[in-house]
């Protein structure tokens, strides 16, 4: 079950012709899907496109009565294989996962089928995870575009004409017999707006068609001679139709005046970024009215030279603004150019940075630059400073949540750590990466999902300290078995790995996996990781509690020191208390409410016994241990407090007992509907324990007469 | 008012900002307004900083909306907590001539500012004033208490206040039929939404200022507390009331024995009384040392009790019950014992092997039954012993020399004295946390004589209190000891036992 619950939206994705949508980008996405006739779809869940992930499992009656088959695929090479049912059959597909990350995983499959073309519309829906609030490198998806040569969409931020542009690339793809990629911002994906509703369409020809007469080209096929005739197909047939079927349906915009000695070639997901830079320089009027003429590219590969040129030819200069490097279209255009002699001088990463997100003020600056440069316009005086710099104000890495189950595995880590020192930590792609982050810092080296093991593949000589990896219960299922565990047991390695199964894919939004013990009846859960890890191999393995600290230090230390050589593995289980809370929380107010006898844990400190040092925040992290002014008025450092978010997990109490740090913490146990005998029996304690406060507090009170 | 608006909502993770902007959105659209709302949530979202960004338009042409704020182009900024709200002032989406701030006062610490050894909170004055001079008009009150109060969440009482600054052209009733259209916890939110719309009309509260209880009963040993230098009292009574209730009435005494003897020092040395002042502070803290004693005594209060009752916020049906979780070693427990057998037993390795599995365990102690208070009690009772015990002993001989190398050190320079008495701060808590505070102590004290030796002593002692609360390692203190070049060696590297027999005897 997922982070986020679709259910109430997916409604609305019964919307016909005559009614108007209103919705995020991710949900009008997945309608224009089922208004395109789509046949099947998977994907491999991350920010941004997540939520695509999440609408379509919570869609799925839907895509059901549609006839739409939708796979939770198990990774993004998985999901790009899948496309390989639109290669022999004119059946329509889309896939999605998170770029570059999920594009560099699929890169072989998506490779395989651009080589050999389709028949059927393929759309990758790519979320483009770059600029804030990025966990991922700062890379392009448009270089993997060029590489395999699959068209590039990037549509103008508009509810309405992204939905047109998924129309249009299933268009493209079968006129060109190429896959396409649509490439949607973390923004846009979750931009909210309307469009006007078009009927679902159920597929002509469906799956069950395919499976029962099968059709078969070797031509489609990746081995020679045809791999060979291929590329020549690319270039000859393949890349013309595209530019006839974007010419003919004019999938590039243009906008403000036809004529001018200035115009600006920019990519269509950053145009209304463009846009309202122009309107804060006064060259727009806030409505599409723009002063100069603009050229929308809301398709970045491939470029039709010929309205490159035609936009070009008779300006002083033109501006193109294009985020991310290497500035493949500046380069690209500036050859166009040269190649048809147009002389307008071409201006991008001279005024625009050459790395970095584009953001308002960032594109504002460019075109200021530009205006001054080319046009006539003087530099606008710059704005006073801010009152305040971002050094005056904390940073707010992300961290583990209240009542993580992963923080506990790290907090033995650092015990240990400071016990038989350090050791070197190779990390992988989850929440547990958050250790490398304050308060833990632990880990050196992290390179890629499901590969936290094979990142200390080399750490494999006798007479060392052992390593020990770490890999998420979804890097595991994504490749990590073969990639991490199964290469361990082939080369003989000797060190150790810790796999945090917390029951989900749990990073990207609470999505089920292999593993998971709550999966809906549309998969299958309740695989075992120990069996699957004994079954390619390996001897060692225990299954610890997160939460049992002293049980965690004491498997890493054997794993650590034992005289048995050999794979060794720790598998640390928790369930992700995002999902346990949403999963119980409404079990146990039904029980409460019913009369059953339920019993809460929350924690506390107690603000005179703590003496404000905070080793066990340092030791812990969690969000709802934090600090508050010292109530005594002698001491000065503020004291540890527990909010009241606090879910009761218990770590706190484990941390004090494991560091022997102090006895401040307390627990509260809430009993909800106590039966009458042990009401009385509290009722009769507290009594006696009430006059023996009393007593001592009238000693106390004589002492200080 | 027909121009496009356009605001910033700056939340932290699991706050609720996505609930917040979708109110907004739902309020303009069902008035027929334009609206776009977007976000970056993504990784942000497990406890960092998320902005949600929303355009609204009056009915007409569609307009051309962008997916960010532009530094000095966002009408109405709403931060969910203060830093956040320092945060949105820094990117300069706060301007004079255009901006609506409306903040919640309270603190959410940083992971950065609560793992600090000390007091790492950020200024929030610097921000208040930030805020104050940055914004058209400034709404700021604690959002998140008003949520509480009513039983719900910060975006609720944002969305109040939002509808009560004006700055958007909706009616109270408009936001109100919102809330009740998105259906979850609606009576919770209209009534935190009223609360919130309340504040924004309101002028400002005025700042409290946070003022120590009075003491409730005449501190015993007034007289003498009198005769202190003035700038003394306030802490010498509380200190002497400390005192009183860790001990009695002759531990009291002793330490304003100690203060009087530091008085009269100062008052020689010709001081206005900050030392006294100083002392009268961290001289009750070392002579009310944590131990297990006090432990016991501070969770089986009355006082304690009704705190917890209080904090957990249990429903009169509801049953609560308390458990500590306690981890005595051997050394604390021999420490509650008299001197002699104390060192007997430290000394001897068969007792420390037989009873060290006996005590050094893991303990979880219910203290809402009778048998867990009883032995707490128990402990507490043993408050008479503990002047005869080998940890007030060895504490004792601690303080003195601390005190004796306080005085001796103003007397070269009297802001090294009033450095060396708050350096007390270093040593608090329990077994390795007290241990590390200690050793940082010694080392730093080993240095005294050369710091003594310099005209900047006092600077650099302040310097090293501060390296020591930077890690807790002490790899900057030791660094900051080697930059002083100092011929003693550096701070020990790993923690000294907790009880450390020779007291600083070199200073006195």
């Amino acid at each position: 079950m997922a982070e986020r619950s679709f259910a109430r939206e997916v409604e609305r994705l019964r919307l016909g012709a005559g009614e108007t949508f209103h919705g995020e980008g991710i949900l009008a996405v997945t309608k224009a899907l089922l208004q395109s006739g789509v046949s099947y779809v998977g994907g491999y869940q991350g920010a941004p496109i997540s939520h695509l992930m999440d609408v379509f499992a919570d869609a799925d009656p839907l895509l059901r009565e549609l006839g739409i088959h939708f796979e939770q695929s198990a990774s993004e090479a998985t999901a790009a294989a899948m496309l390989a049912a639109s290669v022999n059959y004119p059946l329509r597909g889309a896939v999605t996962w998170k770029s570059t990350v999920g594009t560099n995983v699929a890169s072989d499959a998506l490779a395989n089928v651009a080589s050999g073309g389709v028949t059927g519309g393929a759309l990758v829906i790519v979320g483009e995870d770059y600029g804030e609030g990025s966990s991922i490198m700062q890379e392009r998806s448009h270089a993997f575009a060029m590489k395999s040569q699959i068209w590039l969409l990037d549509p103008r931020p508009n509810l309405g004409h992204i939905v047109d542009m998924v129309e249009h690339g299933f268009r493209l793809s079968e006129a060109s017999n190429t896959p396409v990629m649509l490439e949607l911002r973390i923004r846009a994906c979750h931009m909210t707006g309307k469009f006007a509703a078009k009927d679902n369409v159920r597929p002509a020809f469906t799956l069950r068609d395919a499976m029962n007469a099968p059709v078969r080209d070797t031509d489609r096929i990746v081995l020679p001679p045809a791999n060979f005739q291929h590329e020549q197909e690319k270039i000859a047939r393949r890349w013309p139709a595209a530019l006839d079927y974007i010419r003919a349906n004019a999938l590039n915009e243009r906008f403000g005046p036809e004529e001018g000695e200035l115009g600006i070639i920019v990519q269509g997901g950053l145009f209304n970024t463009l846009a309202r830079a122009m309107e804060l320089a006064e060259l727009a009027d806030g409505f599409g009215a723009l002063g100069l003429p603009v050229l929308v590219l809301n398709v970045t590969y491939p470029l039709v030279d010929d309205e490159i040129v035609a936009f070009c030819t008779g300006k002083r200069g033109v501006l193109i603004v294009e985020e991310g490097q290497p500035a493949f279209l500046e380069d690209a255009i500036g050859a166009a150019l040269r190649r048809h002699d147009v002389q307008a001088a071409l201006v991008g990463k001279a005024v625009l940075p050459i790395a970095g997100e584009y953001t308002g003020a960032v594109v504002k600056a460019g075109l200021d630059a530009f205006l001054a440069e080319h046009g006539d316009r003087p530099l606008p005086a710059p704005a006073s400073p801010p009152a305040l710099t971002t050094a005056q104000v904390p940073a707010r890495p992300a961290g583990f949540c209240t009542g993580c189950p992963e923080r506990p595995v790290f907090t033995a880590m650092k015990l240990l750590m400071r016990e038989l020192g350090p050791f070197h930590v190779s990390c992988d792609i989850g929440c547990h990466l958050f250790s490398i982050l304050p308060p833990f810092e632990i880990g050196n080296t992290t390179m890629g999902y499901g590969l936290g093991w094979a990142g200390a593949a080399a750490f494999n000589v006798e007479g060392a300290r052992r390593t020990i990896s770490v890999m998420g219960d979804g890097g595991f299922w994504h490749n990590g078995l073969t990639s991490g565990v199964g290469n361990a047991v082939f080369n003989k390695s000797d060190n150790v790995l810790v796999i945090v199964d917390n029951g989900y894919s749990a990073a990207t939004g609470g999505q089920d996996i292999l593993s998971s013990k709550n999966a809906p009846a549309t998969r299958s859960g309740h695989h075992r990781i120990e069996d699957a890890v004994r079954g390619v191999g390996v001897q060692w393995v225990r299954t610890v509690e997160t939460y049992r600290i002293k049980q965690v230090k004491a498997a890493l230390k054997d794993a650590l020191t034992t005289p048995t050589r050999g794979p060794k593995v720790i598998i640390a289980a928790g369930e992700c208390m995002l999902n346990r809370q949403r999963r119980e929380k409404p079990l146990f107010a039904a029980a409460v409410k019913k009369g059953e006898r339920r019993v809460r844990a929350r924690f506390g400190v107690d603000p005179d016994v703590c003496t404000g040092d905070h080793s066990c925040i340092r030791l812990s992290g969690c969000p709802s241990l934090t600090v508050v002014p010292n109530p005594d008025p002698l001491r000065e450092d503020p004291v540890a407090a527990v909010a009241q978010d606090c879910v009761g997990c218990g770590v706190c109490g484990e941390v004090a007992h494991a560091a022997i740090l102090c006895p401040s913490f307390y627990r509260a146990d809430l009993v909800h509907n106590a039966s009458r005998l042990e009401r009385g029996w509290a009722r009769a304690q507290s009594r006696v324990i009430a006059a023996m406060q009393h007593w001592s507090d009238r000693r106390r009170l004589a002492r200080a007469a | 008012m027909t121009r496009v608006l356009r605001l910033s909502i700056h939340a932290l993770g699991g706050q609720g900002g996505g609930v917040l902007a979708d109110w907004i959105a739902d309020v303009a659209e069902h008035a027929g307004w334009w609206a776009q709302g977007t976000s970056v949530p993504g990784v942000a979202q497990r406890t960092g900083a998320t902005v949600y960004y929303i355009e609204i338009a009056p009915p007409g042409p569609e307009p051309m909306m962008a997916l960010m704020p532009v530094p000095g182009d966002v009408d109405v900024v709403i931060a969910s907590e203060l830093m956040e709200a320092g945060r949105a002032v820094a990117r300069g989406l706060v301007t004079p001539g255009r901006t609506t701030l409306i903040a919640s006062s309270h603190r959410i610490f940083a992971i950065g500012e609560k793992s600090a050894m000390g007091d790492g909170a950020f200024s929030a004055a610097a921000v208040l004033d930030a805020c104050a001079r940055s914004a058209r008009r400034l709404i700021l009150a604690d959002l998140q208490a008003l949520a509480a109060t009513h039983g719900s969440v910060i975006s609720a009482t944002l969305l109040g206040a939002l509808a009560g600054s004006g700055a958007l052209p909706f009616a109270r009733a408009d936001y109100e039929s919102a809330i009740a259209r998105a259906g979850v916890g609606v009576k919770a939110s209209l009534a935190a939404f009223a609360a919130g719309f309340a504040v924004a009309g309101a002028p400002p509260a005025p700042e409290l200022a946070i003022v120590a209880p009075p003491s409730s009963a005449p501190p015993p040993l007034a007289e003498r507390i009198a005769r202190l230098p003035q700038a003394a009292h306030a802490f010498a009574r509380l200190g002497t009331e400390r005192l009183v209730d860790y001990q009695d009435r002759a531990h009291a005494a002793r330490y304003l024995d100690r203060l009087e003897a530091v008085a009269s020092a100062e008052r020689e040395l010709g001081g206005d009384g900050a030392l006294t002042a100083a002392t009268a502070r961290h001289l009750a803290l070392w002579m009310s040392y944590e131990d297990v004693i006090r432990v016991a005594d501070l969770k089986t209060r009355a006082t304690r009790a009704a705190r917890v009752a209080g904090e957990v916020r249990a429903p009169l049906d509801v049953l609560t019950r308390t458990t500590e979780f306690m981890h005595p070693r051997f050394e604390e427990v021999v420490d509650m014992l008299p001197t002699t057998l104390a060192r007997r037993l430290q000394n001897s390795a068969r007792a420390r092997g037989w009873l060290t599995p006996l005590i050094d365990r893991d303990r979880q102690i219910a203290t809402s039954s009778l048998g867990g208070f009883l032995l707490l009690w128990g402990l507490a009772r043993l408050r008479r012993l503990r002047p005869r015990s080998l940890r007030f002993e060895v504490e004792e001989a601690r303080i003195e020399a601390w005190l004796a190398s306080a005085i001796n050190a103003a007397r070269t320079d009297p802001a090294l004295g009033l450095e060396v008495i708050r350096l007390q701060r270093l040593v608090r808590g329990y077994s390795d946390t007290h241990a590390r505070g200690l050793a940082n102590f010694a080392a730093i004290m080993r240095a005294l004589p050369d710091l003594a030796a310099r005209a900047d002593g006092a600077a650099r002692l302040a310097t090293l209190h501060k390296a020591a609360l930077a890690d807790d390692e002490a790899r900057t203190l030791s660094a900051a000891l080697a930059a002083l070049t100092v011929k003693h060696g550096p701070a020990s590297q790993t923690a000294e036992p907790a009880i450390d027999p020779v007291p600083m005897a070199h200073a006195a």
